[in-house]
């Protein structure tokens, strides 16, 4: 309520002086970029006041009617629209649109961050150019996008900001490992990583045999369709039926191969499972 | 007449005492006093196989393991330290954290010499109220009757080696610093590959199976929320411990969500929502789940029993069985759950049994254990 009160109150005070202006002129550019000084000419002599209000700034000092005012360029950082106002006996104002400088940093998402081999139109990503004072560049402006992975190129285009954003879809490569995702803008670029991991496992083998305490199971090395090890950790569920009942045992990839011990004595029929991807299915005979 | 009321007071204040330490089983839940506290000498003499069982369960109750020890028959071929461990647990086991909160015995068969008795057991444990019944065999020795205690088997584990590829994932989080969008790592891709919805006795019941697509262990929750036909949610509940949460590449889990007192004919439409976040984890310990069959227990009621099978080398505390039944077309139609009481050693066995409800014996075909493990002193 206060603060409400406080904004009608100043809001007031400039429409007080934007009544009163009518003695002295001021030329006020159009348009001015952030962070470079700007001159406001006027006329008239003799001693004013500058009134400068625009995005996240107010401010007040005394200059000489008649001569050229100088706005320091730290009083222009943040783009927008800038109100001027100078008064003696009376006011005069007018209005600068600072734009965003040039091109110094830009913003990269880049979404996911692994990704399944093989996976159409599964990386995306979207920049945002920036100037050295966080504005965001609304003006079209050029972003190169490329996609490296090892020597394999997956993409490399060009694509024009709108209202400031720019942004690619591109489908994953066939071999597990780092992809480069790189956008610039002039000399500015972004660098981000996206893990291509393998995919399902594919034509999951497991072979066995007795052994003193039972039964010993173990995978063929795990590999997905494009031939990527499957990652070391990925589980791999052994299931065994026979007359003593089933036997199930969750095994990790361990150096590319899972491993399993059963305990059971009579003939079993052993099954193989990753995920929902299923293996073949093995016969041992009962202990002799 | 000034004395006839203290003598009354007296009089009756004995006969309460006398009564409260004839009976040490009924004694439950004493505040700020231990629970069938015996005098010495006072204890009721085991004249008959009830009287026996309720002196050595009280006594149990206690945690007077002399007291309760001097009840076993000595033809028990049991040590009381072997007693107590099988009271006690150890090893950080779930019957370490647990308290025996009261006891209903049941006599099965009684002759002169013999006695057969059925015990319900009820436990008070950190994962809720359990329930346990024993067959207890007891002889008369002389004119006392004995519990014979059967031997326990406590695994003996060899000293050994047991050599581990240790595999585990870390997980690192980016400094502040960073900017914006240069270090995200995605959340863990789970789905949920099967789900059915039944109604119990005890309300409706969500129920289905849940994987890890991705190549990094996952934290799983499985919420549900039941929708009536304008749209309005009746009520929202979450797995809570009826799931396998940490979820390793691959790796499947059944889930389990209830409603209690909520009936399905009220629901238009249930909403799933499954959530997974990044977690470290480790994919050692490997539990194998041998002999897995499903049978009646001892009262008649449909089990899915078996043994878990330590493969590792380190000790899992509180092993925790989840099973999915299916119908002969592969739809899952239960999900149940149980605790094991007593620590998993490592390269040794233990018991377990999930039970299941009656109405759903006869639609099963198949079904599926995992186990969870908690282990003390790891995330």
């Amino acid at each position: 309520m206060r603060r409400c009160f406080l904004i009608l109150a100043a809001l007031c005070s400039i429409a007080l002086l934007l009544a009163l202006c009518s003695a002295q002129e001021l030329r006020v550019p159009e348009t001015s970029t952030a962070g470079d000084d700007a001159t406001v000419s006027s006329t008239g002599s003799g001693k004013g006041t500058l009134y400068l209000v625009g995005p996240g700034i107010s401010h007040k000092s005394d200059v000489d009617l008649g001569e050229d005012i100088h706005i320091p360029g730290k009083d222009l950082h943040n783009a927008g629209a800038y109100l001027v106002i100078v008064c003696s006996s009376s006011c005069e104002s007018g209005t600068l649109y600072v734009t965003p400088a040039k091109p110094y940093s830009l913003a990269f998402i880049v979404h996911p961050s692994r990704v399944p081999v093989g996976r159409n139109n599964s990386i995306s990503g979207v920049a945002f150019p920036f100037d050295q004072y966080r504005n965001l560049i609304r003006a079209p402006a050029t972003v190169n996008f490329e996609l490296n992975a090892g020597k394999e190129s997956l993409l490399s285009q060009s694509d024009r900001t709108q209202q400031g954003a720019a942004w690619f879809r591109a489908s994953s490569g066939r071999s597990a490992g780092t992809v480069q995702v790189n956008a610039s803008v002039d000399d500015i670029s972004a660098k981000r990583a996206v893990q291509q991991v393998a995919s399902d496992p594919c034509n999951l083998r497991i072979t066995g045999g007795r052994t003193k305490n039972g039964i010993e199971v173990q995978t063929e090395p795990v590999h997905d369709c494009a031939g990527n090890p499957v990652p070391d950790g990925t589980i791999v569920t052994f299931t065994g039926e026979g007359p003593q009942g089933k036997v199930t045992v969750d095994a990790p990839i361990k150096q590319g191969i899972a491993r399993a011990q059963m305990e059971a004595k009579g003939e079993e029929t052993i099954s193989v499972a990753s995920g929902v991807v299923m293996g073949n299915e093995l016969r041992i005979g009962a202990q002799p | 007449m000034k004395r006839i009321l203290p003598i009354v007071l007296v009089v009756a204040t004995a006969v309460l005492m006398g009564i409260a330490l004839a009976r040490p089983g009924s004694a439950r839940g004493i505040v700020g006093v231990e629970a069938g506290t015996p005098m010495a000498g006072l204890t009721p003499k085991a004249s008959s196989p009830e009287q026996a069982i309720n002196n050595l369960l009280g006594n149990v109750q206690g945690r007077h393991w002399d007291l309760a020890f001097e009840g076993v028959s000595k033809t028990s071929g049991i040590d009381e330290a072997a007693f107590i461990q099988d009271w006690k647990g150890s090893d950080g086991s779930l019957r370490a954290f647990s308290a025996l909160e009261g006891f209903e015995p049941r006599p099965l068969h009684i002759t002169n010499d013999a006695a057969e008795m059925r015990v319900h057991l009820h436990w008070a444990t950190p994962v809720g109220p359990m329930q346990d019944v024993r067959d207890i065999h007891l002889v008369r020795e002389g004119d006392v009757w004995r519990a014979v205690w059967p031997k326990v088997q406590i695994p003996n584990v060899p000293a050994q080696v047991i050599p581990v590829t240790y595999l585990r994932w870390d997980l690192v989080s980016g400094s502040s610093e960073d900017h914006w969008g240069s270090r995200n790592v995605d959340a863990p891709n789970v789905r949920i590959i099967s789900m059915n919805a039944v109604d119990t006795a005890e309300g409706a019941v969500v129920m289905g199976e849940v994987v890890n697509e991705d190549t990094i262990p996952a934290f799983v929750t499985v919420n549900a929320t039941l929708v009536d036909a304008a749209g309005n949610s009746i009520d929202e509940e979450s797995s809570f411990d009826k799931i396998d949460h940490v979820l390793l590449p691959k790796q499947v889990t059944p889930y389990r969500v209830d409603f209690p007192n909520i009936s399905l004919k009220n629901v238009k439409n249930v909403r799933m929502d499954e959530k997974a976040s990044l977690v470290p984890a480790s994919a050692d310990p490997v539990i194998g789940v041998m002999n897995q069959k499903l049978d009646s227990d001892a009262q008649g009621k449909a089990v899915l029993h078996g043994d878990l099978f330590n493969q590792s080398g380190e000790t899992v505390n509180i092993p925790h069985v989840i099973a999915a039944f299916y119908d002969g077309n592969g739809k899952i139609v239960w999900v149940a759950d149980g605790y094991v009481d007593q620590a998993l050693l490592p390269q040794s066995s233990e018991p377990f049994a999930v039970e299941i409800p009656k109405s759903m014996t006869a639609k099963i075909q198949n079904f599926h254990v995992v186990v969870n493990q908690y282990s003390l002193g790891r995330s």
